[in-house]
């Protein structure tokens, strides 16, 4: 049978907020464990939650960046459970009014092809603490920094078709929270944290499957494997004519493989009811207005102006817009260089490599835009080569402008890379060469037509031994010349 | 010393009568001599008492007193604390040691106030009798076989026997106006945002609301000045300016319009209680005030929605004594449900536990929409009846309790007896309106309190009426016979 993938995906992300949601602690973390934490923190009995405005405004920022229905009463709910990590013994969400409703983000397919997803809701909720079982002789024990961190969980439709557009959704969510300023988006440190909920249906039948909810999934890989091995895991059961346990599942990634953590069934009952320590959030359209004029320029703006503005291809647009900081970078360096496709080919090629090679993300990068800007300036005018280019990017990389007044030009002229472009003087060179290597220059002539192009390096090699930094190409020209001259 | 009021002893310091430590130690002494008769306190504070007493002298000499320096009371042991025990009468807190005060008991250290100790009550204030504290009953100073009534059974029990002139206390369906009518004392509940609910520890927090309970109401309308206003710790405190609560005490209450609910004076309530109620109504009359019958047509609805609401509420907000940050733990739990299972079964009384099940219940799956929701919906309509209603009175008059001080053994093992014993005070929490009693007649030798409602906001009306009764008739200067 053939079979049609059904996945919809449920995003926490932290928000950047500089106090908790619901108390004045810091959201620093890295802490040591229990030294963010505060009466509120540790749920002492009496104290009572006061909401972060700060995080409110974030929700609708993000609300507003997705197109979608901002809740203009939102309401926070208990969801009742016990867990040594949740010291109130609930959690403070919204379950039946969020602060955002439907909404609906453009995911990239690569190639330029786009795809449309909605989003359900997002809605504002507190982080729990963490529960640490190793090196306790046998017991937990109970960090409750993270207590109390805002969150917003972005429940999507399940409209996602593959582990492919499920990536791409992920992707494209941190790509626009980041953007926003509204999350740190990174995913190693938990700031964002993924379920995928995924079920099989036969092609063309309406009606969805039973699904399984793989939880805290936390990497883009990871999301695509997790799903992968699900489906087959889903598609055997159903081929062989059994049916999928609706049930909550956790994905190994040493084993590629989910297994169940806990059965629905025996799922809590989480009794839900309206917080009567808070008051709903009621927010009107002159908020709403103000929050849109913090809007940055999203993702999608920014690519269409790559292109139309810039003149980059569709896919060099896409993947330069897709980091906010990666296309800030880009814009500042070719605006100095005065040629953004130069830049745009150096960012996301000799860049990115050494990004990845030194596993250090843009913000890291130890060579600042404007420096790049001025390498590629030289690029452009001929000053340098691209070798010389390659040569000053790595110095810097390696910190060797470090205590120069000017590094991009000290170094080119440390480093001799600066390229002679002056035609007379480089013909007087050239000149020079021809008279002390009269053999080369017989056995030149003696090379049939077509083989010169060949039997030109040579010259080239010893003009630019001779004349350090000379523009090869100008070099080239030069020798074709005078050889021509000479027969 | 311990006949005089608060607002006596404030005016005696200030006049140099004597010395904050001097009446500071007289009530620590009657509190050591007097309260293992009453059990009022759960703990006695005695070197930090002596030690506020012993600075507010120094301002005093310094010239920077004020009316409250040097002044003692005493907080319910609800009220969080710093660095004192803060038990809820729970044995699930007896070694809770609070980090932190309370907005309220701030409000009474910056004012300069002394505390003398932490007064008993029901557990978690869930009860009408102050029988179910973990340490042990409170007696009525009035009769040792009653009880003092609940839950701030401690500090009405305690201002009685005149081991403190004003205590704090709080009231989530009737805890503070059930015991001040019991034990011949005065109290008020404010409007549900008018004091800080911010480290007075959570029954139901739609519900709860701190207020005073003291001897008249002059020293109630002190206590309040010091309590209410706005805390941007508690989201549901009222911003909204804090009027001086003695500046009306001495308004005449002529041409005001009394509302009698006739839902209240149905034939259910016992005939002594009636007249007893009414013949204090009469003194209004003679003061000029005209009476008008009213309907709450609500009113048998209130029972039931409150005793959905306030379980639901506890349920949750009793979730965070789960034996791991702090509280009483479990001996050598086996895993962590284990852990939680026995920590609670062990620590929270039967009560407690019965509410946190009835509240669990109202809130599962399937039953929400048809408890809790309901109930929500149900309390709109009590609250329309009483906004409809003061459209035509200023205040609103009726019996505080259906009786007299009930005694021990009576209602605690009828759960649904001992939750009738509010059902003339719920309807204000529910609606979130100011409620008072004030002592009001004597049924057996045993006192009993008329209850005032009051519109939104209107606690110096309130007030202003109990003052303007106080001052005509007694009933508050009346001593429990045989008091020491």
């Amino acid at each position: 049978m053939e079979w049609e993938v059904v996945i919809g995906l449920e995003i926490h992300a932290q928000l950047a907020t500089k106090s908790k949601i619901f108390s004045g602690s810091s959201t620093e973390y890295g802490a040591d464990a229990n030294t963010q934490a505060n009466i509120y923190d540790l749920g002492l009995p009496g104290v009572l939650p006061v909401f972060n405005e700060e995080a409110l405004r974030m929700a609708v920022k993000f609300g507003l960046a997705i197109d979608a229905e901002i809740g203009m009463k939102s309401v926070f709910d208990r969801k009742n459970y016990f867990y040594p990590d949740s010291p109130k013994g609930y959690q403070i969400t919204q379950l039946h009014e969020p602060i955002v409703g439907m909404g609906h983000i453009d995911i990239d397919l690569g190639e330029g092809k786009s795809r449309r997803i909605n989003v359900t809701r997002a809605h504002l909720e507190e982080d729990a603490g963490k529960s640490v079982h190793e090196g306790f002789d046998g017991q937990s024990g109970i960090d409750l920094n993270r207590c109390g961190t805002p969150l917003i969980e972005i429940v999507s439709e399940p409209e996602l078709r593959s582990s492919k557009e499920a990536s791409a959704y992920f992707r494209k969510m941190q790509s626009i929270v980041t953007y926003l300023g509204i999350c740190d988006g990174d995913l190693s440190q938990g700031s964002m944290r993924c379920d995928c909920n995924v079920s099989l249906r036969p092609k063309g039948q309406e009606e969805f499957g039973t699904r399984t909810e793989i939880k805290n999934v936390n990497s883009f890989k990871n999301v695509e494997r997790a799903i992968e091995v699900e489906i087959e895991r889903q598609m055997d059961i159903l081929e062989d004519g059994g049916s999928i346990k609706q049930e909550t599942r956790l994905f190994d990634a040493d084993k590629n493989e989910t297994r169940s953590m806990r059965s629905k069934e025996v799922e809590n009952d989480y009794r839900y009811f309206p917080d009567p320590d808070l008051l709903p959030v009621i927010i009107d359209e002159e908020y709403v207005e103000a929050v849109r004029a913090t809007l940055p320029e999203l993702p999608e703006q920014k690519k269409a102006r790559f292109e139309a503005e810039h003149g980059l291809s569709a896919y060099n647009a896409s993947v330069l817009a897709a980091n906010r900081e990666m296309a800030d970078y880009f814009e500042a360096a070719a605006e100095i260089a005065g040629d953004y496709k130069m830049a745009a080919n150096w960012v996301m090629g000799d860049l990115s490599a050494a990004l990845n090679k030194n596993e250090i993300s843009i913000s890291e990068i130890p060579v600042s835009a404007e420096q790049l800007g001025a390498i590629l300036k030289n690029v452009k005018g001929s000053d340098i080569s691209n070798d010389g280019a390659k040569e000053v990017f790595s110095a810097i990389w390696q910190g060797k402008g470090a205590g120069l007044e000017n590094p991009v030009d000290q170094l080119i002229d440390q480093l001799g890379l600066k390229q002679v472009s002056d035609t007379s003087a480089i013909e007087e060179v050239v000149a020079q060469v021809l008279a002390d290597n009269p053999k080369l220059v017989e056995g030149y002539l003696n090379t049939p037509e077509d083989k010169r192009a060949k039997a030109i390096g040579p010259f080239i090699g010893a003009t630019r031994k001779a004349a350090k930094g000379v523009n090869p190409q100008v070099v080239m020209e030069v020798l074709k010349q005078k050889l021509s001259e000479l027969g | 010393m311990h006949n005089k009021t608060l607002a006596q002893i404030s005016q005696d310091l200030q006049a140099g009568e004597y010395s904050s430590v001097e009446v500071t130690k007289h009530f620590l002494d009657r509190i050591k001599n007097l309260d293992g008769q009453y059990n009022s306190f759960i703990t006695v504070t005695d070197e930090l008492a002596l030690t506020q007493a012993k600075a507010a002298d120094e301002l005093r000499a310094a010239g920077n007193a004020n009316e409250w320096t040097g002044v003692p009371m005493a907080h319910k042991d609800i009220f969080c604390t710093d660095g004192v025990r803060t038990s809820c009468a729970s044995k699930m807190l007896d070694k809770f040691i609070a980090p932190y005060d309370s907005t309220v008991a701030d409000n009474f250290n910056k004012v300069g106030a002394v505390s003398l100790g932490k007064t008993n009550m029901d557990e978690f204030a869930m009860g009408s009798s102050s029988e179910s504290s973990f340490y042990g009953a409170v007696k009525n100073p009035w009769s040792e076989e009653h009880v003092p009534g609940g839950s701030s059974g401690g500090s009405a029990a305690a201002v009685a026997a005149r081991l403190a002139p004003g205590i704090t206390a709080t009231d989530t369906g009737g805890s503070i106006r059930q015991p001040a009518s019991f034990c011949g004392v005065t109290g008020i509940k404010p409007t549900y945002g008018r004091v800080s609910r911010f480290g007075m520890i959570s029954y139901a927090s739609s519900l709860d609301q701190g207020g005073p309970i003291a001897r008249t109401a002059e020293d109630a309308a002190m206590m309040l000045n010091v309590m209410a206003g706005f805390d941007k710790k508690d989201s549901t405190s009222i911003e909204r300016d804090v009027p001086d609560y003695r500046a009306d005490l001495n308004k005449s209450v002529k041409g005001m319009t009394i509302g009698l609910p006739k839902e209240y004076f149905s034939s259910d309530l016992d005939p002594v209680m009636a007249q007893t109620i009414q013949d204090a109504i009469k003194e209004y009359e003679k003061m000029g005030a005209t009476l008008k019958e009213i309907s709450l047509p609500n009113t048998n609805l209130c029972v039931p929605a409150y005793y959905v609401i306030a379980p639901s509420e506890c349920s949750a907000n009793l979730s965070r004594m789960d034996g791991v940050r702090f509280g009483h733990r479990c001996e050598d739990p086996k895993d962590i449900e284990d852990l939680f299972k026995r920590s609670r079964s062990e620590g929270f009384g039967d009560e407690v536990q019965r509410r946190i099940m009835l509240g669990s219940y109202a809130l599962s799956a399937g039953f929400y929409d048809a408890y809790y929701k309901k109930a929500q919906q149900v309390r709109r309509l009590i609250k329309n009846d009483f906004v409809a209603a003061f459209n035509d009175v200023d205040v609103i008059m009726s019996p505080v309790a259906p009786s007299p001080a009930f005694k021990f053994g009576e209602k605690s093992k009828d759960p649904v007896s001992m939750y009738l014993e509010d059902i003339y005070t719920l309807s204000t929490n529910l609606a979130g309106l100011p409620g008072m009693s004030i002592p009001a007649g004597m049924i057996n030798d045993l006192p009993v309190g008329l209850q005032l409602i009051g519109n939104y906001f209107d606690e110096s009306r309130l007030l202003n009426c109990a003052h303007q009764f106080q001052n005509a008739t007694d009933w508050h200067t009346k001593t429990p016979t045989g008091l020491k």
